[in-house]
C-alpha cells in the first residue's frame, strides 16, 4: 500500500512526506498555470507557517507567492475578487480558528455568490487551511471545524489523508469551477510514505476504502484515517474485519460509497475529531440511516473528540480525541 | 388500564384473554375492557409470558392501572447473561451446531473464544427446535387449525376460548421474575424483544417470527445472523411447527370424515364480467388497493352466505344452529406447512375494496404468525382457493363444526357458448362440500347459484 | 456651474451618445449643455425609479428590505461619469442608483425586485443583490464592509496581469467602522491596488449618527493614513462629484494606487422603506433636502437658461415611460420555478440531491 502515512523504518529511501507532496502539488500548479498564485500570512520569507511552501518564494518570486498582513478577511476576499477576476488564487490559512476572522468571505461571499447572482458569477479559489489537534496547541490552535464548512451549500470540502491524496489534491481543487476548502491536519504534515508514480490525479469526488472488511464500517477522515486504519489491523486480531473508508471530500458526501459499504458490512462506527454535537458525525449517520436502516444490524457508533476546547496537556489532549482504543471499543459493541 | 379514548378516566375489565404462563406477542389483544362508551380489546405492547393477571374480570381501575405482568419469554431468558463473543465465534458455532449460551467463555470479560467453541461438544439437534413443540399459544399460526370450537356465543366468548386453549399448552416454567430487579447488578430484560432494523427486514422476507427468535446482540437484541438461523432452523428436515401443525390437521380433517357425511356440487362460473369490472376499477386505484379476483369470490360467496343461512353456522349437539353473521374463513396455507383460517368478520358487510384490505392483512399476518386470537376463531363458513396453486377444480373437507366449505379453483379460459355463441371466456370452478345432517343438495345449489349470479353482477357487490 | 467640469468634459468627446440622440429640443446645444442633461436624466431615472420602488413595496408587490437612495443620486451619478465598461463596481445594499447608473436596464432591475425569472440575478438577489457580470457589476452585497476584500482582489488581478482597469467600491459611514475597510485599505495600500473607495458617508449607519460611531469623524483623513490619497466631496452636487472622480480615476489608471473619496450626503428616506426616523430630527432631514442633486442642478441649468419647463418636462415624461415599461416587463415576466431551485449552487456538482 503505496499511500500509507506512517513513518519508513527507513527514511533515507524515496519516502515523501504529506507535507513535501502538498508543496509539489502548489510547486506544479504554479508552474503549470499563469492565473494560479499563492497569498497568505508567511507563505513567502517564512516559508508557510508549517513549511508548506518553503522554497516557492525563490522559484516564482513575490508577485505570486504573496506574503500578507495579518488581514483573513481582506486577503481571503482578496482571492474571492481575483478569482472572480478569472485568476485562481490558492489561499493560506494558518489554522482552521484563524479561519473564523474570514467566515464572513468565505460563507457569505464565496459560497453564495455564484446563486446569488443567479449563476453568472463564480469562485475558483482554494483556500488551505491547517485543522485538527495532536500537537499540543492548545485551545485556539487545534480544533476541528471543517464540519462547520461542510455544512455550507456551494463550497467543496476536501481532507486529504494520503500521501497521494496530498500531492494530487490541489489540481483537483484548482479544476472546480467553485471554492475549495482544503483542510490538511496538522499532524499529518510529517508523516511519510512512497508516492505512487504511477498515480497522476486522484478522484477527490468519491470516498475510498482503504481497507476491506465484511463485519463493520469505520468511516473516518483526515488524521483519523490512519487510527482507523490501526484499529482495524487490531480488529483482524480478534476476528472482527473492519472496513475503513476514508471520505476525503466533506462536501458534498460520497453517500454511496458510505452507504455502500454499510450494505455489506451492517455496522457502522463513523470517527469524527470534531466535536460530536452537531457534526458531520451525526450528518454520516444519519445518512446512513435514511438510505440503509434496514440494512442496520446494530445501532451506529460514533467516535468524536470529547466535548471540550483541546486542551494544552498531552494526557488531556489524548484523552480529548478519538483514539484507535476508542475507535476498537466501538467496533465491538457495534459486532456484538 | 389504557387510555382509549380522551375522555376515558377508567375501565371495567370484562373479560381476560390470556392467563398466567400464556406466551404473548407485541399486537396480541389479551383483554377486553368495557367502558362508558363499549367495550373494547386491549393489545399489548410487549412479547413474553403473562406472569400475573393484576386486575380479576368485573373489576373497574382507573386509567393507568397496571392489568398484568408481562416477563421475558423463555427463549430471551438466557440471552440476558449470554457471554459476549465475536462473529466468527458465532459463525463457528453455528457450523459446529455449538450453543453458546452452553459454552464458558475463556477469554478477557467471559469472551468464548475460538478454542472455546472447538473444545466445545456438538448439540444433536438444532438448537432451539425442541423448545417449539411446547410452545404453541395464542399467535401460534399452527395453532389456528385446530381451534375449532361448538356453539353459537358471542365474538368475545369465542376469544376467551382461544385463549383458555392456548393455556392448555404445557407451561412447565416458574412465573418469570420482574424485571425491575436491577438491584442484582445483572443486566435489565429488555422491555420487550429489540431487534434491528435488518434483522426485522430480514424477519419479513424469511417468513421469521421475531418474537420466537433467541436475540444475541446488546440486551438480547435480535440481530440479522439471530434471524437467519432462525430461518435456517426452520427450513431443517424435522421442523417442529409443521408437525404441529399436521397433527391438528389430521386430527381435526379425519373427525370430520368420520362425522360427516359430505356431498359435493360443483358449478363453472363465468367471469368475464366480473373481471372486467374489476380491472375498471384497478384502473382508479393506487397499486396498493388494486383488487384481485379472489376479493371478488369472496364477498359473492359472503353474500351468497348471507341469503342461504342454512349452510353458514355449526352443527352442534342440538343439529344445526346458523351463525349470526358471516365470519368467512380464509384458508391459508403457511410456509411452514400446515394451514391457518383466519376469519373475515361480517364479511357480508364488507366493501369489496375492504374485502381486499381485510384479504392482504390477514394473508400477510396469518403467514407472520401473528394472527389475533379473535381473527382465528371459529368461522361460520370458509372458502378454500386453490386457484393459484394450479389447480381447476377443489372438493374439500369441512372444518367441523362447519357445515360447508367452498372450494374454488383457477380461473382459466374456456370456450363457452353464450347466447348460442361460441366464445373463450374466463370461467372458475366453484364447488361445495357440505354436511348432508345440516342440509340437502337443493339448498347447497342455492348458495353456489346465488354466488354464481352475484358475480354476473358485479357492481353489486 | 458648466465650467466646473468643463476641464474633464470638454476636451472628452460624450461616449454617452445614444442616450443624447434622444435628447430634446434644449434651449442651449453645447456640450456641457447636452453633458448637465444627461446627468439630470441619469439622476432623475434613478429618483424616479426609487418612488416607484416605494409605491411596489407599499402595495406589496415587491418584498424583502429595500433601501433607497433618494438623495444620494449625485454620487452614483457623478462617480460612473468617470468609469468606463473595463472597470469593475462593486456596490452595497442600497445600490439601485449604482446598478442603474453602471447601465444596468431598468426592467433587469426592477424584474429582480419581482423575483422573476428575467431579473439581473434571476430572482436569487432581490433588492440587496443585484449582479451583472457582463458589465462587470458585482453586487450587491449585504454585509456591511463585506464589498471591500472583493474589491482590493479583483484590482489584484489587474494589478497582477497589467491591466488598465480599476476597480470602483461604494460604501458608507458604517462600514468605515468594519474590520474589513480597514484591512482592505491596508492591503490595497500596500500592494497599490487600483481601488477607488467610495464612501457615501450620509452621516447614519441605519439609525447611528456618525458622531455616535466613530470617535474622529473626518473619514477622509482617518482613510489618508493608510498612505492612499483621500479627500471629501460634496456629495450633493454632481459636478463635484464627477470631478473629483475624475482625478482619481485618472490617477488611478496612471498606477499611484487606491484612492478614497469621501462623498458627505444625505439620504432623504428612511434607512430601509419605512422606519420611525426616530434617529434624526425632522428639521434636518428638510434641511438636506435643500441640496437636494437633482432639483439642484435643474435648477442651475433653469437659472444658466439651459433648461426651461417644457424640457423638464419632456424628460419627466421620457424617464416615467422608462419606469412603466420596466414595472410592466416585470409584471409579465415568468417566475423562475421552483423545479430550478437547486440551481446556480455549485457549476460542478449539481447538489441536487432529493
Amino acid at each position: 500500500m503505496s499511500t500509507r502515512t506512517r513513518p519508513r523504518a527507513h527514511p533515507d529511501d524515496d519516502t515523501t512526506t504529506y507535507r513535501e507532496a502538498l508543496r509539489e502539488g502548489l510547486r506544479e500548479a504554479l508552474a503549470s498555470d499563469d492565473r494560479v498564485f499563492l497569498m497568505g500570512e508567511d507563505v513567502g520569507r517564512y516559508g508557510g507557517c508549517f513549511g508548506v511552501s518553503l522554497g516557492l518564494l525563490e522559484e516564482f518570486g513575490p508577485e505570486r507567492i504573496r506574503d500578507t498582513p495579518l488581514s483573513e478577511s481582506a486577503f481571503v476576499g482578496a482571492g474571492i475578487g481575483a478569482a472572480l477576476a478569472g485568476m485562481r488564487p490558492v489561499v493560506e490559512i494558518m489554522t482552521v480558528n484563524f479561519s473564523l476572522l474570514a467566515l464572513d468571505q468565505i460563507l457569505n461571499n464565496a459560497a453564495t455568490l455564484r446563486h446569488m447572482s443567479g449563476g453568472q458569477l463564480g469562485v475558483p479559489l482554494v483556500i488551505r487551511m491547517t485543522t485538527g489537534a495532536g500537537r499540543q496547541l492548545a485551545a485556539q490552535h487545534s480544533h476541528s471545524l471543517e464540519g462547520w464548512y461542510a455544512h455550507i451549500p456551494g463550497l467543496r470540502v476536501l481532507a486529504p489523508a494520503t500521501i497521494d491524496d496530498a500531492r494530487h489534491v490541489l489540481s483537483a481543487a484548482l479544476a472546480d469551477p467553485d471554492p475549495v476548502l482544503i483542510f490538511e491536519h496538522g499532524s499529518l504534515y510529517n508523516a511519510a510514505g512512497t508516492l505512487d508514480p504511477a498515480v497522476h490525479q486522484v478522484d477527490l469526488d468519491h470516498a475510498a476504502v482503504r481497507r476491506q472488511g465484511t463485519d463493520v464500517t469505520v468511516v473516518a477522515y483526515s488524521g483519523c484515517v490512519s487510527k482507523a486504519l490501526e484499529a482495524a489491523e487490531e480488529l483482524a486480531g480478534e476476528g472482527i474485519g473492519a472496513e475503513v473508508v476514508d471520505l476525503r471530500t466533506l462536501r458534498p458526501l460520497d453517500d454511496a460509497t458510505i452507504v455502500g459499504s454499510v450494505r455489506r458490512t451492517h455496522r457502522a462506527v463513523v470517527v469524527d475529531e470534531g466535536w460530536r454535537s452537531g457534526s458531520l458525525s451525526a450528518e454520516i449517520e444519519s445518512r446512513i440511516c435514511e438510505q440503509a436502516f434496514f440494512e442496520l444490524d446494530a445501532p451506529v457508533e460514533r467516535v468524536c473528540s470529547a466535548e471540550v476546547p483541546i486542551p494544552y496537556a498531552r494526557r488531556l489532549e489524548e484523552a480529548a480525541l478519538p483514539q484507535s482504543a476508542g475507535i476498537m471499543a466501538a467496533a465491538r459493541r457495534v459486532v456484538g | 388500564m389504557p387510555s382509549l379514548g380522551a375522555d376515558m378516566d377508567d375501565g371495567t375489565l370484562s373479560q381476560w384473554l390470556v392467563h398466567p404462563g400464556d406466551r404473548v406477542a407485541r399486537g396480541d389483544v389479551i383483554a377486553v375492557v368495557e367502558t362508558a362508551k363499549s367495550a373494547i380489546e386491549v393489545e399489548c405492547f410487549e412479547s413474553g409470558t403473562v406472569d400475573a393477571l393484576l386486575v380479576d374480570e368485573g373489576t373497574t381501575v382507573p386509567v393507568g392501572t397496571p392489568l398484568a405482568r408481562i416477563g421475558p419469554s423463555a427463549e430471551d431468558r438466557p440471552t440476558a447473561d449470554r457471554p459476549p463473543s465475536t462473529p466468527l465465534v458465532r459463525r463457528l458455532a453455528q457450523d459446529r451446531h455449538v450453543d453458546l449460551a452452553a459454552v464458558h467463555g475463556s477469554g478477557p470479560g467471559g469472551r468464548i473464544t475460538r478454542a472455546d467453541v472447538e473444545h466445545a461438544e456438538p448439540e444433536l439437534e438444532p438448537a432451539r427446535a425442541p423448545e417449539r413443540d411446547t410452545t404453541a399459544g395464542p399467535s401460534e399460526p399452527t395453532g389456528t387449525g385446530i381451534r375449532r370450537q361448538q356453539g353459537t356465543e358471542s365474538a368475545r366468548r369465542r376469544r376467551s376460548r382461544g385463549g383458555a386453549e392456548a393455556k392448555t399448552a404445557p407451561t412447565a416454567r416458574p412465573p418469570r421474575p420482574v424485571r425491575s430487579d436491577d438491584s442484582t447488578g445483572q443486566r435489565q430484560a429488555p422491555q420487550r424483544a429489540k431487534s434491528s432494523p435488518l434483522a426485522r427486514r430480514l424477519a419479513a422476507e424469511l417468513g421469521v417470527d421475531l418474537g420466537e427468535v433467541t436475540g444475541t446482540g446488546r440486551g438480547g437484541t435480535v440481530r440479522a445472523q439471530d434471524v437467519r438461523s432462525a430461518a435456517a432452523a426452520e427450513g431443517a428436515p424435522q421442523p417442529a411447527v409443521p408437525d404441529v401443525a399436521r397433527a391438528a390437521t389430521a386430527r381435526l380433517m379425519s373427525r370430520s370424515k368420520r362425522e360427516i357425511p359430505h356431498f359435493y356440487l360443483s358449478t363453472t362460473v363465468d367471469m368475464a364480467a366480473a373481471l372486467e369490472w374489476m380491472r375498471a376499477r384497478n384502473r382508479e386505484l393506487p397499486l396498493s388497493a388494486r383488487l384481485v379476483p379472489a376479493a371478488l369470490m369472496l364477498k359473492a360467496v359472503a353474500l351468497a352466505a348471507r341469503k342461504v343461512p342454512e349452510l353458514n353456522g355449526h352443527w352442534g349437539v342440538s343439529g344445526f344452529v346458523p351463525a349470526e353473521e358471516v365470519r368467512l374463513g380464509v384458508a391459508v396455507s403457511l410456509r411452514g406447512g400446515g394451514l391457518a383460517a383466519p376469519a373475515l368478520a361480517h364479511a357480508d358487510a364488507l366493501s369489496v375494496a375492504e374485502v381486499m384490505a381485510a384479504l392482504k392483512d390477514l394473508v400477510a399476518r396469518a403467514r407472520g404468525g401473528r394472527l389475533r386470537a379473535s381473527e382465528t376463531a371459529d368461522p361460520s363458513l370458509t372458502v378454500t382457493n386453490l386457484g393459484d396453486q394450479g389447480v381447476e377444480a377443489v372438493f374439500g373437507v369441512v372444518y367441523p363444526p362447519q357445515v360447508a366449505l367452498v372450494g374454488l379453483g383457477r380461473i382459466v379460459e374456456r370456450p363457452v357458448a353464450v347466447n348460442g355463441l361460441l366464445g373463450v371466456r374466463p370461467v372458475v370452478t366453484a364447488t361445495l362440500s357440505a354436511d348432508h345432517r345440516a342440509a340437502d343438495g337443493a339448498t347447497g345449489a342455492r348458495l353456489l347459484t346465488t354466488m354464481e349470479k352475484l358475480l354476473q353482477r358485479p357492481e353489486e357487490l | 456651474m458648466a465650467t466646473a467640469h468643463g476641464g474633464t468634459s470638454a476636451g472628452t468627446p460624450k461616449a454617452k451618445s445614444p442616450r443624447r440622440a434622444h435628447a430634446p429640443a434644449a434651449p442651449s446645444r453645447t456640450p456641457a449643455a447636452a453633458h448637465d442633461l444627461d446627468l439630470l436624466r441619469r439622476m432623475l431615472l434613478i429618483r424616479r425609479f426609487e418612488e416607484r420602488c416605494v409605491e411596489l413595496y407599499s402595495a406589496a408587490t415587491i418584498r424583502g428590505f429595500v433601501h433607497l437612495y433618494i438623495g444620494e443620486e449625485a454620487v452614483a451619478v457623478g462617480v460612473h461619469q468617470a468609469l468606463d465598461e473595463r472597470d469593475a463596481v462593486v456596490s452595497t445594499y442600497r445600490e439601485h442608483g449604482h446598478a442603474l447608473a453602471r447601465g444596468i436596464p431598468p426592467e433587469a432591475v426592477m424584474a429582480e425586485m419581482y423575483g422573476k425569472s428575467t431579473g439581473c440575478s434571476h430572482g436569487r438577489g432581490g433588492s440587496m443583490h443585484l449582479f451583472d457580470a457582463g458589465r462587470r457589476f458585482y453586487g450587491g452585497n449585504a454585509i456591511v464592509g463585506g464589498g471591500l476584500p472583493l474589491a482590493a482582489g479583483l484590482a489584484l488581478a489587474d494589478r497582477m496581469r497589467g491591466e488598465p482597469r480599476v476597480t470602483c467600491c461604494f460604501f458608507g459611514d458604517g462600514a468605515f467602522a468594519e474590520g474589513e475597510f480597514h484591512e482592505t485599505a491596508n492591503l490595497a495600500a500596500l500592494w497599490g491596488l487600483p481601488v477607488l473607495f467610495v464612501c457615501e458617508n450620509n452621516l447614519y449607519a441605519m439609525g447611528t449618527a456618525l458622531a455616535r460611531e466613530h470617535a474622529q469623524t473626518d473619514l477622509a483623513m482617518r482613510a489618508a493614513s493608510y498612505g492612499m490619497a483621500a479627500w471629501a466631496v460634496d456629495g450633493m452636487d454632481v459636478h463635484a462629484v464627477e470631478k473629483a472622480a475624475r482625478g482619481a480615476v485618472e490617477s488611478l489608471r496612471a498606477g499611484s494606487g487606491p484612492h478614497f473619496l469621501e462623498m458627505r450626503t444625505y439620504r432623504f428616506r428612511a434607512h430601509s422603506m419605512y422606519d420611525p426616523d426616530r434617529y434624526r430630527p425632522k428639521d434636518e432631514v428638510e434641511e438636506w433636502k435643500r441640496h437636494d442633486p437633482v432639483t439642484g442642478l435643474a435648477d442651475g441649468m433653469r437659472t444658466s437658461g439651459l433648461l426651461d419647463a417644457a424640457a423638464l418636462e419632456d424628460l419627466e415624461h421620457r424617464v416615467a415611460e422608462e419606469i412603466d415599461d420596466a414595472v410592466r416587463a416585470a409584471e409579465q415576466a415568468p417566475e423562475e420555478p421552483a423545479e430550478d431551485l437547486l440551481l446556480h449552487v455549485t457549476g460542478r456538482h449539481e447538489e441536487a440531491q432529493a
